[in-house]
């Protein structure tokens, strides 16, 4: 009895009796999931378009954050006064390079890989992560590094404010993440809704075959969303350096939001952030108030137990289409 | 011939029966209420116009798709419904529109693969690939042996299906579905894209099939010239109903059937 | 004119169906056989038996295991490193509760462990497919290696929290602990490598083989030939983890001599994959050939960079090593998807048939 009073009931107590610990405890994990359910949004925009699952994505968004890093001193070091003006001509200059790294990707990956079964491609994936992990390390060294988060006019500091007897701390940067994020999703949606690239990605997304035939171009249209994938991981990137550091350690998160991808279906938008946001915070409302019976760190695996459960319940996704198998 | 599910049913009688099956995808009506049964030892027809309901027809059949209202009667056996690797442990074999074949390994392996469900040496011996294990692939090659005679397909047996031309794979498949010795076989198209050498060797293959094993043939055709000459009742679904159903003199002369191939407005 | 068919007719099925049906083929595996157990031991040394060929083996074990679930049954795992990791440390509490009983039987035993646990986590693969069915194979890893540090009953409640592999006798010679010679460890860990890649031939050849590589190739259709999809899968799963179990449990206890949870974490799993891939995915052949190229590569670089005067600094190794293994899976992926057992196939083919190109 006295374990499933542990389990059912004595979390809610604690959740009832300190409401700002609770309220806490659901924004830490609200913040996470923005940036879990970013990282997924880059899966999920070339998924779509390509049918690539992008195991690369998550290196990416440390690439993209080191390049920045990186980029930044180097600048520094040929006379470049510190301060915003080169923080953003280092800015300028990584885009350009996510742009480089989507060109060399469709003409030295995808092209020569078109018609292959998906499983190579997602293979090729894996091969692109640890291409990317060793010219990083070899260029920019394997030591952590600081994120320009000043020089990019991100905030520093916490706003806090009292809650039933106690105090709510939120970072300043990540309200600013959570903002950023869903400006960026809400240009996505646009972009795809209203332009004619991305009417072309739609179709792609539904055949590539049929798109070849109405004269869509695949190698711009896949030049594009790794682009956009790439910018996607930028943003994650210098958001979640912002908290932490830069370092190859936040390969791990890359991990993370596959469960994201599960429970919201690869091909979803949508699916992309409520599955983030869920994730998030039930990751952390997990860790802070089961994690002790198990014994701490349960949050490296929950999220997929969560999403294993989920999968078994709905194979397609929270969002996903119903799958009807033709034969 | 050993059969865990149902009765042996004589020639004549009939070993399938279809009752009022209803299927739908969505709102989609694939098939609405139809009726007809296939005999013993014959061959049927089911015909009629693009989307008219026929593969989904034979999906139901065997158990790969399951109708929302209707009943399925095979071998005396009544169900509202059929699990695939039930359908194939009673005796239902089944080729594909598009060719569903094991496109990684060779046809032998693809045809042997159609006798998994006959061997039954167990994982010890597996292991060992000795003792019962080789008595038992040796007794089921020789067996399959026969079958790529008959389908004169040995100078391809250790090649991968994958690189094989279209009428060539149409005929492991059709060999892979005699591995199983199945007492009713579904052919969905076995002629679809085929010149007329091809179709003529198909032809003889399924009459041959049929009068020497016995077997009960189900086959959808869009080529009537064949379906006339092969078959011995005809069944004809136009927009998931059935308007007709005879042998293929009666089903020539229908109104409702020159209607449909014609396209008259309904 | 060394390697043909012509001339040799088979007349039986029984000669037709043997896994080896060329002379030429037997004759192969005899040379290789008689190297591995022959020439080897007489000619190595302690480095090279230690560092290179006992390693070596342990791989290509587990690369077996891989390949019979991914490139034969076509489920794609990334939970290697974790059933390794349950070979080894039920090997490990096994030898601690019993020490009298013989090592090499708890370290059979352990696959057992790791093929149940393997089996678990194959459950959901009845539902789900692809790619999701390995995110959900990535559940197994993470799990499993946080249960290999939160839980100290695992490593005997050990302070370091890593298993130290205590010494046991076969035939009173000692085959793991400090005092096995490199010698006994390599005759050891090579034995049961021949043994378990011979049973592992016997059958993908025959009906169970057949079996995975239908569900591999059309799960649809082979379910309507009568193929019941779970239980195939399922064995696809204890097969392939009892493989990786008993890799990792040779990896710790005939190799390494200890070993803490993070030898058994993603980036293992990654590494046999990478194994699987470039050797060739489907091919028993391939599985060695993999281990061979991604395990001796960094050794070759540390042998080779410093022999060609670029004195390389033991983090840039690390790095090159990266960019290489990334590198050869693109290319492998681009020029020879079937991987290196392919190029080993065409060089065959070739053999045959020269000197004549055609």
């Amino acid at each position: 009895m006295d374990i499933l009073y542990k389990i059912f009931i004595d979390p809610f107590m604690q959740m009832g009796q300190a409401p700002d610990l609770l309220v806490q405890t659901l924004w830490e994990g609200l913040v996470a999931g923005v940036l879990y359910s970013l990282i997924a949004l880059g899966f999920v925009l070339i998924f779509k378009a390509s049918g690539v699952f992008n195991f690369a994505q998550g290196i990416m968004v440390v690439f993209a954050a080191l390049t920045l890093v990186g980029l930044y001193a180097l600048l520094g070091r040929w006379g470049l006064p510190a301060g915003h003006l080169t923080a953003f001509i280092a800015l300028g200059l990584t885009i350009g390079v996510m742009f480089a790294l989507a060109v060399a990707v469709e003409r030295l990956i995808l092209r020569p890989l078109v018609n292959q079964p998906d499983i190579i491609l997602f293979m090729a994936t894996f091969g692109l992560t640890y291409l990317l992990i060793g010219m990083g390390q070899i260029v920019f060294g394997g030591e952590s590094k600081v994120m320009i988060a000043e020089e990019l006019y991100l905030p520093r500091g916490a706003i806090d404010f009292k809650l039933a007897g106690g105090f709510v701390s939120l970072q300043k940067i990540d309200i600013a993440a959570a903002i950023i994020a869903s400006v960026m999703v809400a240009t996505l949606a646009i972009f795809f809704q209203r332009t004619r690239i991305g009417r072309a990605l739609r179709a792609v997304a539904d055949s590539h075959m049929a798109a070849l035939s109405v004269g869509i171009s695949l190698e711009q249209i896949w030049v594009v969303v790794w682009f956009a994938a790439g910018i996607v991981a930028l943003t994650t990137g210098i958001m979640w350096g912002a908290r932490s550091e830069v370092s190859f350690a936040l390969e791990i998160i890359a991990l993370k939001a596959l469960p994201v991808l599960i429970l919201g279906g690869f091909t979803s938008i949508p699916g992309a952030i409520v599955g983030g946001l869920i994730i998030g915070i039930g990751e952390k409302l997990g860790e802070f108030y089961w994690g002790p019976l198990l014994g701490s760190g349960i949050e490296s695996w929950l999220a997929y137990v969560i999403a294993l459960l989920f999968l078994l319940y709905r194979p397609q996704g929270l969002f996903g289409e119903r799958i009807i198998e033709r034969i | 011939m050993r059969s865990p599910t149902g009765n042996e049913i004589a020639a004549g009688e009939v070993i399938l029966a279809v009752e009022n099956v209803s299927l739908a995808f969505g709102g989609v009506k694939a098939v609405s209420d139809i009726s007809f049964d296939i005999r013993k030892g014959e061959i049927r027809a089911i015909i009629g116009p693009n989307g008219a309901g026929k593969t989904s027809m034979l999906n139901v059949i065997n158990g790969f798709y399951t109708p929302q209202q209707g009943r399925i009667t095979y071998k005396g056996q009544t169900r509202a419904k059929m699990r695939p690797h039930e359908a194939a442990i009673g005796g239902i074999a089944r080729t594909f529109q598009n060719v569903a074949l094991f496109r990684g390994m060779t046809a032998l392996d693809n045809i042997m693969a159609g006798r998994s469900l006959k061997m039954r040496s167990n994982l010890f011996w597996q292991l060992l690939r000795y003792g019962p294990a080789m008595t038992e692939e040796v007794e089921h090659r020789r067996r399959v042996e026969d079958i790529i005679e008959f389908l004169e397909i040995a100078h391809i047996r250790k090649v991968p299906v994958g690189v094989l031309p279209y009428g060539l794979q149409k005929r492991v498949e059709l060999g892979r579905a005699l591995a199983m010795e199945p007492d009713l076989l579904l052919l969905d198209e076995p002629m679809a894209g085929m010149n007329l050498e091809e179709k003529e060797d198909m032809s003889r293959y399924i009459l041959d099939v049929n009068n020497f094993y016995g077997t009960t043939i189900a086959l959808i055709e869009h080529d009537m010239g064949v379906v006339m000459d092969l078959s011995d009742r005809v069944v004809v679904l136009d927009y998931g109903r059935k308007i007709a159903d005879g042998t293929p003199d009666e089903v020539k002369r229908d109104r409702a059937v020159i209607d449909a191939y014609l396209g008259v407005a309904h | 004119m060394l390697y043909r068919e012509a001339g040799q007719y088979k007349t039986s099925y029984a000669a037709d169906e043997a896994v080896f049906a060329l002379r030429e083929d037997r004759i192969g595996l005899i040379v290789v056989l008689f190297v591995a157990f022959v020439v080897v031991p007489l000619t190595s040394h302690d480095f090279m038996l230690q560092a290179v060929l006992i390693p070596f083996l342990v791989f290509s074990l587990a690369a077996i295991g891989l390949n019979i679930l991914t490139g034969y049954t076509g489920l794609i795992s990334l939970g290697t490193g974790a059933f390794m990791g349950v070979g080894a440390y039920a090997c490990y509490k096994l030898t601690t509760l019993f020490p009298s009983v013989n090592i090499i039987v708890w370290v059979i035993a352990s696959g057992f462990f790791s093929a149940a646990v393997g089996v678990l986590f194959g459950l959901p693969s009845l539902r789900i497919k692809g790619f999701y069915l390995a995110v959900a194979t990535l559940a197994a890893q993470f799990f499993l290696s946080w249960c290999f540090i939160r839980v100290p009953w695992l490593y005997n409640n050990n302070i370091s929290g890593a298993i130290e592999v205590p010494t046991r006798t076969l035939f009173g010679v000692p085959v793991t602990g400090a005092t096995a010679t490199s010698l006994t460890r390599y005759f050891v860990v090579l034995t049961i490598v021949v043994a378990m890649t011979w049973f592992a031939s016997n059958l993908v050849h025959g009906r169970i083989g057949r079996m995975w590589m239908a569900v591999r190739d059309m799960d649809l259709a082979a379910e309507l030939i009568g193929i019941r999809l779970l239980p195939t899968k399922l064995l696809a799963f204890a097969i392939s983890s009892f493989y990786c179990g008993v890799a990792g449990a040779l990896m710790v206890f005939l190799w390494y001599g200890g070993a803490e949870s993070a030898v058994f974490d993603v980036n293992q799993s990654f590494f046999i994959l990478f194994m699987v891939i470039v050797g060739g995915l489907g091919s028993l052949t391939g599985s060695f050939f993999g281990a061979a190229l991604i395990f001796i590569l960094p050794i070759a670089l540390r042998v080779v960079a410093p022999a060609l005067g670029l004195p390389l600094h033991p983090s840039t190794v690390e790095q090159l090593q990266y960019v290489i293994v990334g590198a050869l899976i693109i290319f492998f992926l681009i020029v020879e998807p079937n991987g290196l057992a392919r190029l080993w196939q065409i060089g065959k083919q070739k053999l045959r048939v020269w000197p004549f190109p055609y």
